[in-house]
């Protein structure tokens, strides 16, 4: 079946059964591989993306869902080459990967969780995240990574504000 | 020529291109087969190149581990550069191709022999000592927590320097002035009297004529510029963007994906598969008997995946379908049992007289433990793209040994090692598991049936179905206090030992000591699992140390204090973390607090646990670490291992049991097999004493002591001792002091 998908932006028309896992898709067709297969039941979070900026699970999302919607993955999430988002960012600046495997599903929970809410509670943090497992144990530095991340974005926030005032 | 010599070990190497090579070179002359098929050409001279300068002056570490976030491609070029006083901004890594030439077993060997030299005809038998040494060692691998302390202590440290004296030598010989006059800094070397100074580059070129020193000097600790710093991970940028490239990223043209499904039972084969029940289905392409494992081929993976879970396979039963959990345990303890009565245990360790000291005693304590198999879960599913073209096999995948993967891909397809092609990724977690070749022979094998590139892709199910287990196991103990409370003997008999060796035995002044194991081996197949042995036995061991410390009436921290009196290391290590834990603070009802020290990998390790068990549900919510590794090299990095080791070992004591029904493992996925998440994960603390001992590792041992510190946590918290683990399968609200049958 013919549908299309706005990925980061970018129109691509694939024919592919329409139940086949927008992971699969996005990495077979499309060519992104930053976006990760961890369990292929939505238990892991390694598939994260964005659809229509909302944080899902690609491995058990049908591509149909997402047809003629927008898709964001980890290539796309900073929204221009050779830039990082603030939370990519503070990814770097709280050295949180490791293997590094899991840090794509991570940063797309971090960033679909800021997008909603500038500043998460502790407690809104843990609800957000803990549908993405980290076997190398960064759960306490991407707590601080999005912490920092968030001040950042407030701080951006304001001064564009304070920008376009004066 | 029988002569071999740590200069010849050490020597410049090759210019090409403008780049200055040098080498770490080891003897030409003839070697027994089984070391010439790992590292050499036919006796040929063997180049071990670890470093390169670029005519930008960009210095390479060439680094010959494998990266799966234990920041090891960052600390071994900070070693390199700080011995060759380098522009850390100006420094480059790469990870060593997966060739003969640069296998580890080179170093071991040379650095640890020096500038020996042989007779001819000892010189074979010396290597052969060596080769096994090095296997013993794990030094081909990445594994073991060895890269820092060996590869980075004798290798890259030296290399580093190496290049920086015959640098200087060859700009003294330019500047024709004396090379005691000059000094390297910043990648540029200088001399101060005339006011001159030039970048690295202009010399390599002359300096790749000189040979190297057999022993450069090497900086003391106070001398280090680099080494001892936080600089950022060199892996990490493309770790947030997506670019990084894991071995299950591989792209290649044509490439087709392939799903696998090996026997449930371990050890059974393929009796018939019936292919034209799938042959039809949208871009199936073709289906492989492997033996002991059914393949599918096809344009997709999500398409071979769904296509092979509806191909009928059968399976030829060998007996292994009977075995239940229960009944190995059961073969455990009749095992030990058994060596018990016929007094045929393998002694481990003894000292002293335990049937003497318990004699004298009136007050003994005993305890029996018990833990599960634990699969490795690495979050990147096993997997290995393959392409078998022009008598050549060529492999993408992530690796923690590169070399041995070719040697046994090239075993399994009856090939020339030369002929396979190992290009090492990113490991999506290793952990041990990427240690074994299973996955990649799969690979190899499948290619070798097409004329494209395939992908082989584990799913979840797969992984954690046909992992390398660390072992289930039981240990028993029995010890004797005297009437002041100090254990005059300890007597611990456990199964199923592996390595390192030293895991079981304990740092207390106890003057008797018996450990002592029988073995009983089942059809599960073992593997080495984030700290190997020492997962199982600090967990034994630190648990029953705590429950003397309660027969005695003393206190946890204190009584091992006591016990650790002629072993200044392990007491400082305990006494920080007593101090940085607020030990003897008040804790709030339903909490406790839990402390254990375990040295492995050459690091000894403190930590104490505060846990919450409120309502039966455990919530271990601050973790303290103490850690000495002789010297951190990375500071910050050696605090990620031991978070990463601490959750890794939590999520185990807490959630991880792997079990066996009718032969096979019984958990597939994450939903069955959990894992620790954000929200129960505590607040971890690292402090680092530098203690100036022999550098040890960082990958592994942060992961032994925290299961007893959290079982000894929970027993402070609610009296009941943890005996079998997981935690999971207890029973905290009805106050039942023993484990529930898991089997």
């Amino acid at each position: 079946m013919m549908m299309t998908l706005n990925i980061n932006g970018e129109t691509h028309n694939v024919d592919v059964d329409p139940k086949t896992p927008l992971l699969w898709v996005i990495r077979e067709q499309i060519g992104l591989v930053g976006t990760k297969f961890g369990c292929g039941i939505a238990q892991c979070g390694a598939c994260t993306v964005h659809l229509n900026g909302a944080a899902i699970r690609s491995c058990v999302t049908p591509v149909q869902a997402a047809d003629k919607q927008q898709v964001t993955t980890i290539e796309g999430i900073a929204g221009k080459a050779d830039a990082l988002h603030p939370v990519q960012q503070a990814w770097i600046d709280e050295q949180i990967p490791q293997c590094g495997y899991c840090q794509s599903g991570q940063i797309m929970s971090a960033t679909a969780l800021l997008a909603e809410n500038p500043s998460p509670s502790g407690e809104d943090i843990d609800r957000a995240m803990s549908g993405n497992v980290c076997r190398c144990g960064t759960y306490g530095r991407i707590r601080k990574g999005i912490e920092r991340a968030a001040i950042v974005m407030a701080y951006e926030a304001c001064c564009e504000e304070d920008t376009s005032n004066g | 020529m029988g002569k071999w010599t740590r200069r010849a070990f050490i020597t410049t190497g090759l210019l090409a291109g403008g780049t200055l090579v040098i080498g770490v070179a080891i003897r030409p002359g003839n070697r027994p087969e089984k070391v010439a098929r790992l590292v050499a050409n036919d006796g040929e001279t063997v180049l071990n190149i670890w470093l390169k300068i670029d005519a930008n002056n960009v210095v390479t570490a060439i680094v010959p581990h494998a990266e799966m976030g234990q920041g090891v491609h960052t600390t071994l070029a900070m070693m390199l550069a700080d011995e060759m006083d380098a522009d850390w901004s100006q420094v480059r890594m790469m990870e060593a191709p997966a060739h003969k030439e640069y296998a580890n077993y080179a170093l071991a060997r040379g650095y640890t022999l020096g500038d020996a030299d042989f007779p001819a005809f000892l010189i074979d038998t010396v290597d052969g000592i060596f080769l096994t040494a090095t296997k013993q060692m794990n030094l081909q691998i990445t594994g073991g927590s060895t890269s820092v302390a060996t590869t980075g202590m004798i290798g890259m440290r030296v290399a580093g320097a190496a290049a920086k004296a015959i640098l200087l030598e060859s700009a003294a010989a330019t500047w024709q002035v004396p090379a005691r006059q000059l000094r390297a800094r910043n990648s540029h070397i200088f001399h101060d009297a005339s006011d001159r100074s030039a970048p690295f580059s202009e010399f390599a070129p002359a300096a790749a004529n000189i040979d190297a020193p057999a022993k450069p000097r090497l900086k003391s600790t106070s001398e280090f510029t680099i080494m001892g710093t936080s600089p950022q991970k060199l892996d990490i940028p493309a770790k947030v963007d997506g670019s990084a490239k894991f071995g299950i990223d591989a792209v290649l043209p044509g490439m087709k994906y392939a799903a696998v499904k090996a026997s449930p039972v371990f050890g059974e084969t393929i009796k018939s598969i019936d292919p034209a029940s799938i042959e039809d289905l949208p871009g199936v392409r073709k289906v492989v008997n492997l033996g002991d494992a059914a393949v599918v081929i096809a344009d997709g993976y999500w398409q071979a995946q769904q296509a092979l879970n509806r191909l009928e396979i059968e399976f030829t039963a060998t007996g292994n379908e009977k075995v239940e959990q229960s009944a190995i345990f059961q073969q455990f303890a009749k095992a030990m049992d058994d060596a018990t009565e016929k007094k045929n245990h393998t002694r481990d360790f003894e000292t002293g007289n335990t049937e003497t000291a318990m004699a004298e005693s009136s007050h003994f304590v005993e305890a029996e433990y018990k833990v599960p198999y634990l699969a490795h879960a690495t979050m990147e599913p096993m997997n290995c793209t393959a392409w078998v073209h022009d008598d050549q096999c060529e492999l993408w995948l992530g690796t923690q040994n590169p070399l041995g993967f070719a040697g046994e891909v090239a075993e399994a397809m009856q090939m020339d090692q030369e002929n396979v092609i190992v290009h090492n990724q990113y490991l999506g977690g290793g952990f041990g598991r990427r240690a074994f070749a299973d996955f990649a022979i799969q690979a190899g094998r499948i290619a070798a049936q097409v004329p494209y590139p395939v992908k082989l892709i584990w799913s979840r199910e797969e992984d954690m179905r046909h992992d390398h287990y660390r072992q289930a196991n039981i240990s028993r103990f029995k010890a004797s206090l005297d009437s002041s409370g100090k254990p005059t003997a300890w007597v611990n008999q456990f199964v199923d030992k592996h390595d390192p060796v030293e895991a079981p035995y304990i740092p207390y002044g106890i003057d008797n000591q018996l450990i002592h194991f029988a073995d009983s081996e089942t059809h599960v197949p073992w593997g080495f699992w984030r700290s190997v042995d020492h997962s199982l036995h600090a967990f034994f061991t630190e648990s029953f140390a705590d429950e003397l410390a309660h027969a005695a009436g003393k206190d946890a921290y204190e009584f091992r204090r006591e016990l650790l009196a002629d072993n200044t290391q392990f007491r400082d290590v305990l006494d920080l973390a007593a101090e940085k834990s607020d030990w003897y603070a008040p804790l709030p009802e339903n909490w406790g607090r839990g402390i254990a020290i375990h040295k492995s990998f050459g690091t000894v390790v403190a930590q104490v646990v505060e846990v919450e068990v409120t309502e039966g549900a455990v919530r271990a919510h601050r973790v303290t670490c103490t850690v000495d590794c002789g010297f951190a090299m990375h500071p910050d990095g050696l605090k990620s291992q031991m978070e990463s080791g601490i959750i890794y070992g939590l999520t185990a004591a807490l959630y991880s049991d792997i079990s066996i029904r009718r032969g096979a493992v019984v958990q597939s996925n994450f939903h069955d097999y959990p894992m620790l998440r954000m929200d129960e994960s505590p607040q971890i603390e690292t402090y680092i004493i530098n203690g100036g001992g022999r550098v040890g590792g960082a990958g592994e041992p942060g992961t032994p002591a925290i299961a007893p510190a959290l079982a000894n946590a929970i027993f402070n918290a609610t009296g009941q001792r943890i005996r079998e683990l997981p935690i999971k399968h207890h029973d905290f609200n009805r106050g039942d002091p023993g484990a529930k049958d898991v089997a």
